[in-house]
C-alpha cells in the first residue's frame, strides 16, 4: 500500500490519481443508492445528500478558521522566573502560551509591517481601480467592433496564465541590464530608444510596488472588461435611444446613461477584484520575494508561517485574521448593492 | 460577439424570452447605426492597438522561448524579427532532469488537477440539488451560510489543516492537495450550480415526480442533461484555479515529488533569474495546458463568470 500513501513513480501517481476520483465516485453512488428506495424519511435524503458538504466545510473551513482566530491572540514566550531570569529544565528554556494582543500590536506598530500593510492598501485601491477603468473603456471602445471577439481574447487571455506565468514573463520585461549594454527588457529599451537611462524597476523602492501592481492588473483587466461588456450590452435599447433623442452623445451618454445602468456590475468587478488582490501573493513573491520593500499582507502571511517557522505562527494567524477583516466590508457592501439591484429589477 | 450569443447570463435570458427576430432585427439596426457613427473606426483603431499592446509581453517571452542562448543573452528578442533563429534547445533543457526536470512536475499538475476537479464537483452536485429541489426546514439559513463561506481566504485555513493532516500522516501524498482544493471549491460549485438548478422550470421536476420518477432519476435523467453547460463552466474554473495555484501547492505539496509545475517555475525564477532560456521555456510549459483549454471552451467560461460566481 506504500504506492497509496506515497507514490514516487508516474504509473503509481496515476494510479493513485484514478483510485481516489473512484472512491468519491462511489461514496457518491452509494449515498445515491442509499436514499433511492420508497418511503424514505425526507431527512435521510437531506443528510445524504448534504452530509458529506457539510462535513467538508465545517471540517475544513469553518473549524480551521475558528482555530486560526484563537492562534492570532496566541503567543509563545519564555517562562520568567520570580528572579527576572528564565527557567531552565534540564538545560532547555521552558516556554509557555500567553494569550494577548501582542500580535495584532507588533503588526501595527513595527516599521517592517506597517510598510506591509501599507503596501496591501495600495494593491487593494490601485488594482480594482485601474483594473476596472480599463476594463470599462475597453468594453466600451470595442463594443460592437468589426474585431470584438478577438480583441477581446487578446486582452482576456491573462486570466488563463497563472500569476506564477504572468511574473516572470513581465519579469522579463522589467529586466534590467547596466546603462551601456545593450537591454534585453522590452521597458528598459525603451527608456534607452527615448534616451533616458535603464532603471532596476523591481528595486526602486517605492515605485516598485506600482510596477507589481502593474502586473496585476494586466491580469485582471479582462475579467473586468468581459463582465462589463456583457453588462452594456444588457442595457435596453429603449434607454439608450430616449437619452439620444433627449440630445445626449458620446462622452455625455455614457457619464450619464450608461454607466448608471451597469453600475451594480461595476460593484461587484471592483470588489472582486480587490478580493482577488488581497488574497494574491503569487507576483509579489515570483517577481521580488516580497524584498526590497514590496511585502504585502497575504505574502507575509507565508513567510511568516512557513519560512519562519513555529516561532511565527501567531504573527502568521494574526495577519491572516487581518486579512479576513479588511475582506468583511467588501463583502458586505457587495451584497448590500446585489440585494438593491435585484430590488429594482 | 453579437448580443445573446451565450455571453448573457441565463437569467437575463430568461426575461428577455421574447421573440427572438425581434431581438436580431434590433441588433443589425444597432450595427447599422454604429457604422454610421463618426467615432467608431477610430474606437476600433484603439482597441485593436490596446490588444496588441496587451499582447506584448507574452509575446516577448514567447520569442525569447525559442531563440537561441547566445542571441537571447546579447540582444533583446525584438531582434528575433531581424536575426531570426529558432531553437527548441530551452525547452529541451527545462524538461530535462539536470535542470529540475520540468516534465515531473507536470504529471504532478496533472495528476493534482483531475482529481481537483471532479472530486468537488460530484459532492457540489449532490449539495445543489438538495438546496435546490429538497425542501427541509432550515434549507435557506444553510444555503447562506455555504455561500457567506466563500468569503473565508484560503490563509486563514492552512495552519490547522496542516496540523490536521499531520495528525492523519497524510501529509507526504496528494490527499491534504486534492482535499484542501475540493474544500476551497466547494461553496463557489456549490453557487453555481444552485443558481443554474433554480432556472430549470419547476413543472420537469414535479412531472418527473409525478411519473414515478425517485431523486435518484430525477437527478441524472432529468437534471443533469440540462446542467452540462453549468458543470462546464465549474470545471472550467476550478482546473483553471487548481493548475494555477500556488499557495496550496507550496503548503500541502513542498516535496519535489509532488509539488507541481507553477511551485517549480516559481522557484527556477528565484535561483535561476537570469537564466531566460530556462524560465522562458518554463514559463509556456506550465501555461500552455491552461491555455488551451481557456481558448477552446471561453465560451463557458464566459458563461461561467456571469453567473454570478468568481473566484478571487
Amino acid at each position: 500500500m506504500d504506492w497509496f500513501m506515497s507514490p514516487t513513480s508516474a504509473g503509481e501517481k496515476l494510479l493513485v490519481m484514478v483510485v481516489a476520483i473512484l472512491i468519491f465516485v462511489a461514496i457518491v453512488g452509494i449515498i445515491l443508492w442509499a436514499i433511492d428506495r420508497p418511503k424514505i424519511p425526507n431527512w435521510v435524503v437531506v443528510v445524504g445528500f448534504l452530509g458529506p458538504v457539510t462535513i467538508a466545510l465545517a471540517g475544513g473551513l469553518l473549524y480551521p478558521a475558528v482555530g486560526t482566530v484563537i492562534r492570532s491572540f496566541q503567543k509563545i514566550q519564555n517562562v520568567i522566573g520570580p528572579d527576572g531570569k528564565r527557567i531552565l529544565v534540564n538545560g532547555k528554556v521552558t516556554t509557555e502560551k500567553v494569550f494577548g494582543f501582542d500580535n495584532y500590536s507588533r503588526i501595527f506598530t513595527e516599521d517592517g509591517f506597517q510598510r506591509v500593510l501599507l503596501n496591501t492598501v495600495a494593491w487593494v485601491i490601485l488594482v480594482p481601480l485601474l483594473a476596472t477603468s480599463f476594463g470599462l473603456i475597453y468594453a466600451v471602445l470595442v463594443d460592437r467592433t468589426r474585431f470584438e471577439k478577438a480583441a477581446k481574447a487578446l486582452v482576456f487571455l491573462p486570466m488563463a496564465i497563472s500569476m506564477v506565468g504572468a511574473s516572470i514573463i513581465w519579469k522579463f520585461v522589467y529586466d534590467y541590464r547596466q546603462a551601456g549594454t545593450t537591454q534585453t527588457g522590452l521597458a528598459n529599451q525603451l527608456l534607452v530608444w527615448l534616451g533616458l537611462e535603464p532603471v532596476q524597476f523591481l528595486q526602486a523602492d517605492p515605485w516598485n510596488t506600482l510596477f507589481l501592481i502593474i502586473v496585476m492588473v494586466w491580469i485582471q483587466a479582462g475579467f473586468a472588461m468581459t463582465v462589463l461588456s456583457a453588462a452594456i450590452k444588457a442595457v435596453p435599447d429603449d434607454i439608450i435611444e430616449a437619452a439620444q433623442l433627449d440630445g445626449a452623445t458620446g462622452l455625455k451618454l455614457f457619464m450619464r446613461v450608461t454607466v448608471p445602468s451597469i453600475r451594480p456590475s461595476v460593484v461587484v468587478v471592483l470588489t472582486t477584484i480587490a478580493m482577488g488582490s488581497l488574497k494574491a501573493f503569487d507576483v509579489v513573491r515570483t517577481m521580488t520575494g516580497g524584498n526590497f520593500n514590496t511585502s504585502v499582507v497575504a505574502n507575509e502571511f507565508y513567510t511568516q508561517t512557513f519560512r519562519q517557522g513555529d516561532a511565527g505562527q501567531g504573527i502568521g494567524a494574526a495577519l491572516a485574521v487581518i486579512l479576513f477583516i479588511i475582506i468583511i466590508p467588501v463583502i458586505m457592501y457587495n451584497v448590500r448593492q446585489m440585494r438593491l439591484s435585484e430590488e429594482m429589477r | 460577439m453579437t448580443a445573446g450569443s451565450g455571453v448573457i447570463p441565463p437569467r437575463i435570458e430568461a426575461v428577455d424570452e421574447k421573440p427572438v427576430s425581434a431581438r436580431k432585427l434590433k441588433a443589425q439596426l444597432r450595427a447599422q447605426d454604429a457604422k454610421t457613427k463618426l467615432s467608431s473606426p477610430w474606437a476600433s483603431g484603439v482597441a485593436i492597438i490596446l490588444a496588441i499592446l496587451w499582447s506584448i509581453p507574452t509575446l516577448g517571452l514567447f520569442i525569447t522561448s525559442f531563440r537561441p542562448v547566445e542571441d537571447l543573452r546579447d540582444t533583446g528578442w525584438w531582434n528575433w524579427f531581424t536575426n531570426f533563429h529558432v531553437t527548441l534547445d530551452n525547452y529541451e533543457g527545462a524538461l530535462s532532469t539536470t535542470n529540475g526536470g520540468l516534465g515531473g512536475f507536470f504529471l504532478n499538475t496533472f495528476v493534482i488537477t483531475i482529481p481537483a476537479v471532479i472530486i468537488p464537483i460530484s459532492l457540489a452536485l449532490l449539495a445543489a440539488y438538495a438546496f435546490a429541489w429538497i425542501p427541509f426546514k432550515g434549507r435557506n439559513i444553510l444555503f447562506v451560510a455555504v455561500f457567506a463561506l466563500q468569503i473565508v481566504p484560503i490563509q486563514v485555513t492552512l495552519i490547522p489543516l496542516q496540523t490536521i493532516f499531520v495528525s492523519l500522516d497524510l501529509q507526504n501524498s496528494f490527499w491534504p492537495v486534492w482535499i484542501s482544493h475540493t474544500i476551497f471549491g466547494l461553496p463557489l460549485a456549490i453557487f453555481l450550480l444552485h443558481n443554474f438548478m433554480t432556472e430549470i422550470p419547476r413543472s420537469i421536476i414535479e412531472a418527473a415526480r409525478v411519473d414515478g420518477a425517485g431523486h435518484v432519476k430525477i437527478f441524472f435523467v432529468v437534471l443533469m442533461p440540462l446542467l452540462i453547460p453549468a458543470i462546464a463552466a465549474f470545471a472550467i474554473f476550478q482546473f483553471l484555479w487548481v493548475w494555477n495555484d500556488l499557495l496550496v501547492a507550496l503548503v500541502f505539496a513542498p516535496s519535489p515529488n509532488l509539488k507541481p509545475l507553477t511551485a517549480a517555475v516559481a522557484e527556477l525564477s528565484g535561483t535561476k533569474g537570469t537564466q531566460w532560456e530556462l524560465l522562458s521555456s518554463g514559463a509556456f510549459i506550465s501555461i500552455i495546458v491552461p491555455l488551451i483549454v481557456f481558448l477552446s471552451l471561453q465560451r463557458y467560461f464566459v458563461r461561467g463568470l456571469l453567473a454570478g460566481g468568481v473566484k478571487g
